[in-house]
């Protein structure tokens, strides 16, 4: 087990060199979200999820959306380090022309539908479960949702109607890292008590820690066993997980880190690393 | 024309799609709250496992029928037009279409012959709205043998799909030959001007036709049942025959049908066309047939403006 956690740790810092490097090439894109939601993606990519790098299109793979679709580049790592496509298109992030755009697509190797919009996610996830259910399969589909996310109606639907059609092969991540573009989510349109408002609409709901592996692997197993309604993990994260002056700065939410800022980022990472 | 009785084109959708579900094992149908009227309760009763019901959620109804796509499900997913076009459009943008999913969406009551209930349910703009979109095709049928042609095309061809039906009861037309997506029809050949419209516009205009051969005048009556892709070969050919061509449609005249044609046109065989639709106003209830004469889609009004269009 702690080698496993030290692997994913490994992974996860490996995955947040590269969403700093990329940003910064890019000049443009999310730093906050992606750092925050890096273990999760991690955990997911390297531990808890089937899939086949070499297959994309794998019959039997668990499934995975980003609903907050602005955090990709920590997703674009996790795909380019699982091995669907090569570390060197991450430098291509947001260019004319390039794999991977600014927001998930279709037409890259590991995405399944595209993502930008935010709020639709869980209802796409559930449309993935529901087909699972209908084909016998024993796929998992996993959405990843923002925290601000969850102020769109779309996704109360989406809650609703996953809990009413029973579907215990979905399983939904918050990244509760508390600031949206605007400022915190407490200041600009609160959304707590989270568990509360899950429970209530009928989903089984786990809280841990968003950068703890344990809890996190944990949280992912309970969810596996969980029959007869979803599971959301409400993950309590950080903005901008990892790089100190990056961390709780709303102004990481949308502005990538000059060269400068990279270098020094960088650094902090490295010394993290083992 | 007009001999059969008047039927419910979105009967002959619901029992299309059971007989598409008999067939096709991949096909799924969502509905949010009015699978009754749109008739997707034939389905439903006959497949429970295959039929899902939103309630009144058409946002998460037409997401959650991307995510059926993506796992190779055909998806229909119906509501009425309004709802489908204007509430659920961000969905249908980025969730459907930019992935150029398998869904169709089948929408009844457009237009304004919805009624009594108002301009709140009356959808004027779906077309507009729809045929901006990259990827999505769009049939509108005229009547209800013309409906199953379009539910059978959307369901065998790949990519997202919007298909208008109307609330009231049509006439069915004859002489209309075969079904060609994306080919259109002309249903009656003359030579003074030209009518290209879609939808239960059609009937009107081929009674409108009559009217105007007492007058001696003989017109075209070309049925654009699909919209996009649009014919711009039938286009060009009618162009080059007629000096006038009047669009006639049940819905706005900006970005439906009117500016369709026009696109066309200006492009590629300038020609004189001018519009029959509602003009950049709100319904109001009434009756049908009320509605209908009072904003002056009907054929009457159709055959007024054809002779007032010749003599300019």
């Amino acid at each position: 087990m702690e080698k496993k956690i030290k692997f994913l740790k490994d992974k996860a810092n490996t995955i947040r060199k590269l969403v700093i490097e990329m940003l910064a090439e890019a000049k443009s894109g999310h730093p906050g979200g992606s750092l925050s939601a890096t273990d999760i993606v991690a955990c997911l990519y390297f531990e808890v999820m089937r899939h086949n790098p070499k297959d994309p299109d794998w019959s039997e793979r668990d499934k995975f959306h980003l609903s907050k679709g602005h955090c990709c580049p920590a997703v674009y790592s996790g795909l380019a380090l699982s091995g669907y496509f090569s570390i060197k298109e991450l430098m291509k992030l947001r260019k004319l022309g390039c794999l991977l755009q600014g927001h998930p697509s279709r037409c890259i190797p590991g995405i399944e539908v595209a993502s930008g919009s935010l709020g639709q996610g869980l209802s796409i996830a559930s449309g993935m479960a529901l087909a699972a259910k209908m084909d016998k399969k024993d796929t998992r589909v996993y959405c990843l949702m923002g925290d601000g996310e969850l102020q769109e109606g779309n996704i109360w639907e989406a809650a609703m109607s996953a809990a009413h059609f029973k579907l215990d092969n979905l399983c939904g991540v918050v990244d509760y890292n508390h600031f949206q573009i605007d400022g915190s989510t407490e200041e600009i349109m609160d959304i707590a008590p989270l568990a509360d408002k899950w429970k209530s609409f009928g989903w089984h709901a786990i809280q841990c820690d968003g950068h703890n592996i344990e809890e996190l692997l944990a949280a992912f197993e309970e969810a596996k066993t969980i029959k007869q309604k979803p599971t959301v993990i409400i993950a309590q994260t950080v903005k901008g997980k990892g790089v100190s002056f990056m961390e709780h700065v709303v102004d990481f939410h949308g502005r990538a880190p000059t060269q400068e800022e990279k270098d020094i980022a960088l650094d902090e990472l490295n010394k993290n690393g083992c | 024309m007009n001999k059969m009785e008047k039927i419910y084109a979105r009967d002959i959708y619901g029992q299309t799609l059971l007989e598409l579900g008999k067939k096709h094992k991949d096909l799924v149908v969502l509905d949010a709250d009015l699978s009754g009227s749109t008739r997707t309760v034939f389905f439903g009763r006959e497949f429970p496992e295959r039929f899902f019901n939103f309630g009144v959620a058409e946002q998460n109804m037409m997401a959650t029928a991307a995510g059926l796509a993506s796992s190779g499900k055909v998806v229909f997913a119906s509501t009425f037009a309004m709802f489908a076009a204007v509430r659920a459009l961000d969905q249908v943008r980025n969730s459907i279409c930019y992935n150029n999913f398998n869904v169709k969406i089948v929408a009844t009551h457009g237009g304004i012959t919805v009624g009594e209930d108002g301009a709140s349910h009356q959808a004027l703009e779906d077309i507009n709205i729809f045929r901006a979109i990259p990827n999505m095709k769009i049939i509108v049928p005229a009547d209800g043998p013309q409906t199953k042609e379009a539910i059978i095309t959307a369901y065998q061809t790949p990519g997202p799909f919007y298909v208008r039906l109307g609330r009231s009861k049509s006439s069915t037309i004859s002489n209309q030959g075969d079904f060609i997506f994306g080919k259109g029809q002309i249903i009656e050949q003359g030579k003074d001007l030209a009518i290209v419209t879609c939808g239960i516009m059609v009937n009107e205009s081929l009674i409108a036709s009559k009217m105007l051969k007492e007058k001696g005048i003989s017109a075209t009556v070309v049925n654009l049942h699909t919209i996009k892709p649009i014919d711009d070969d039938l286009l060009v050919s009618i162009a080059k025959k007629h000096k006038k061509i009047l669009v006639c449609e049940e819905h706005q005249t900006t970005g439906g049908l009117f500016s369709a044609v026009s696109e066309v046109l200006i492009q590629k065989c300038p020609t004189q066309v001018k519009p029959i639709g509602i003009e950049d106003e709100f319904g109001q209830s009434g009756s049908p047939q009320e509605l209908m004469d009072f904003y002056g889609l009907s054929a009457n009004n159709i055959a007024e403006k054809a002779q007032e269009f010749l003599r300019q």
